[in-house]
């Protein structure tokens, strides 16, 4: 394994990469429209509608009258803390507990909490003392905030499965591979200069693209940036390698391009980059889990909304070690230079 | 020692048998010409010589032994098809490919060599069929190879770019290095090899230095007339025979050859008298020419 011999690939395919200035351009634009794009259709605030979370039973008579409020949206909730994070993320705006023994929670930094928490109030004109209040603090999230880190690492799977998988079959078809094999440089050299090239081309993009938006929107970064980037690096790990055992040995740009896209678009969908799959079928929440994108996604969210340490996000970006050592085993093995 | 010995080379493709029992051996600082039409078994038979494809059966021997990892850094290779990466100029990409070896010839030499000074700054994609033959060539110089393999170097190139690369590969035989180059140009291997195999589906049927197997297989020239000047084409004069369209008689006597023209009063207003050809020998060792595939 000679180390000049990779540089020089690895620096092939940057000046490559970056002098394709049509290429380059869609990369860090496409992520950056899309970003933009989200917080422009969100940006209005329903005026007209309150969410309100509730924990218990919410039909019959023995309801509460404040369940029969108009233009208030009730949301059933399953789990507690979850729905507590709800209230301080601003998600929702009061969650309601008709449990055991009858209480609310509220955000009192919340305008639209505060007047949520009036209207509970105004129905329970009898006995407003008979619900115990509990109150969260938080900054608001807005939906704008949540679908960054997943469009930032929806481009890291794009860029690392089709700047990997897709250029090496096109290598492969045009002759570059069969005249790089008529040299010294072995397929590890190879695989492991485009692995190199497409970390540091992913790192750079997602970098621009992070402070590019993050001036525009504001979004929150809680946690350190020393994690969300070894949350990216570690799913650009398992994705470039994902591209890699796709690319081994497919000798057609169709077939490699159609590949790709049974992988990604079921990620996207699958992955709650849009949206989160909280109340979707179970299966389809099983198999997220086995997604790559899905980690990515959740504990990228985890680091910029929560503020999560890497001890917290370790589990994700473990499994994302795991698949990426996996594949790149898998696809080396399989790798044929023709 | 011969540099390079083939022995009984096998390599059978679904439904084709490639290469069906080769053997040469290839003197070192020789030019060695593997010649035959398209689908003859000539490029499948180099890129075993290459190591690109493993043979079937037989053995290939460099400087007497099999060939190691070693093999790779001491040969040089100019594909008939390639492609470089895009977006990298003629300096970039002959830089990138030094750096896969050990042993490194001086970029000013092989500049000079390929004569690729104007275009050092030039990007890849924008040369000239003749241009990237250079750049092409230079890269299989590139380690300063002992042996040099070119798979139809001038195919597709002018006549102008095919003469002018001619000299390059001249200069590189003068260099003492060894070439063996596959061709369907049969001016081509006259001018540059020492010695040539004709190779016909799988099968090398003729083998020795050009000028030798011209001696050995025809008088000094050709008389040819096309068919169609004969009164009657169905009566050829004595000593001529059909070949392609024309009437053609090998012959050391030109002179009773026109007399046996004249006699069956042949128009001569198209006669043509030539030197044999390597394309004449290819023709007359197979039934077809070597530009028929």
């Amino acid at each position: 394994m000679s180390l000049k011999r990779i540089l020089a690939v690895v620096a092939a395919r940057n000046r490559e990469f970056y002098r394709d200035k049509a290429g380059l351009g869609w990369n860090i634009v496409m992520p950056a429209i899309m970003v933009l794009g989200f917080a422009f259709i969100f940006s209005s605030p329903d005026e007209s509608l309150y969410k309100v979370g509730v924990l218990g039973s919410v039909t019959g008579d023995t309801a509460p009258a404040f369940l029969r409020t108009p233009h208030i949206q009730f949301i059933a909730q399953d789990d507690e803390a979850v729905a507590i994070d709800k209230v301080r993320h601003h998600r929702i705006d009061l969650l309601l507990d008709l449990r055991a023994m009858p209480r609310y929670w509220v955000n009192e930094l919340s305008a639209r909490g505060f007047v949520a928490e009036r209207l509970l109030w105004q129905s329970q004109t009898n006995a407003p003392q008979a619900l115990k209040r509990e109150t969260v603090s938080g900054r608001a999230v807005r939906y704008v905030d949540w679908v960054v880190p997943g469009v930032l690492a929806m481009n890291v799977m794009f860029s690392s499965l089709w700047g990997v998988g897709w250029v090496i079959v096109r290598y492969r078809k045009n002759g570059v591979l069969r005249r790089l094999r008529a040299t010294p440089l072995s397929a590890g050299e190879f695989l492991l200069a485009q692995i190199l090239s497409r970390l540091l081309v992913v790192s750079s993009v997602t970098v621009l693209v992070f402070a590019g938006t993050n001036a525009l929107l504001d979004f929150p970064m809680r946690g350190s940036y020393l994690t969300l980037g070894l949350v990216f690096l570690a799913g650009a790990i398992a994705l470039v390698s994902l591209g890699l055992t796709v690319s081994a040995r497919v000798r057609s740009e169709e077939l490699a391009d159609g590949l790709l896209n049974l992988i990604s678009w079921p990620m996207m969908i699958l992955s709650g980059v849009w949206f989160s799959l909280e109340g979707t079928n179970v299966w389809a929440q099983r198999i997220a889990e086995l997604l790559p994108l899905t980690h990515m996604v959740d504990a990228a969210r985890r680091v910029m909304l929560d503020g999560a340490g890497l001890r917290e996000v370790a589990f994700d970006i473990g499994i994302l070690m795991v698949l990426g050592v996996v594949l790149l085993t898998l696809s080396a093995r399989a790798f044929r230079w023709q | 020692m011969p540099l390079l010995q083939v022995e009984n080379l096998v390599k059978t493709y679904p439904g084709v048998r490639a290469v069906d029992g080769v053997d040469f051996t290839v003197g070192e600082g020789s030019c060695f010409g593997l010649l035959g039409p398209n689908g003859a078994g000539k490029t499948t038979t180099l890129e075993i010589l290459e190591g690109i494809t493993g043979a079937d059966s037989g053995r290939v021997l460099y400087r007497g032994a099999p060939r190691d990892d070693s093999y790779r850094a001491v040969v040089g290779i100019q594909f008939q098809h390639t492609a470089l990466q895009d977006f990298q100029t003629v300096h970039e990409a002959l830089r990138l490919f030094a750096s896969f070896y050990p042993r490194q010839r001086p970029m000013s030499e092989l500049v000079e060599l390929c004569n690729l000074g104007e275009l050092l700054d030039r990007d890849t994609r924008a040369l000239s069929g003749g241009q990237r033959q250079r750049l092409l060539l230079a890269i299989a110089l590139v380690n300063d190879p002992d042996l040099v393999f070119l798979d139809e170097p001038t195919t597709g190139l002018d006549p102008q770019s095919r003469r002018n690369f001619w000299r390059l590969i001249e200069g590189v035989k003068q260099e003492g290095k060894t070439v063996l180059l596959t061709t369907h140009y049969m001016e081509e291997a006259s001018v540059l090899c020492d010695e040539i195999a004709v190779i016909d589906r799988g099968r090398i049927i003729e083998q020795g230095a050009p000028q030798h197997l011209l001696a050995q297989h025809f008088p000094r020239a050709l008389v040819r007339v096309p068919l169609s000047a004969l009164p009657d084409p169905g009566r050829l004069p004595p000593g001529f025979e059909v070949r392609g369209g024309d009437a053609v008689a090998a012959t050391d006597d030109i002179d009773q050859a026109l007399a046996q023209l004249r006699q069956l009063q042949v128009a001569l207003d198209e006669l043509a008298i030539s030197t044999p050809t390597l394309d004449d020998l290819f023709l007359k060792l197979t039934g077809h020419g070597l530009r028929e595939s």
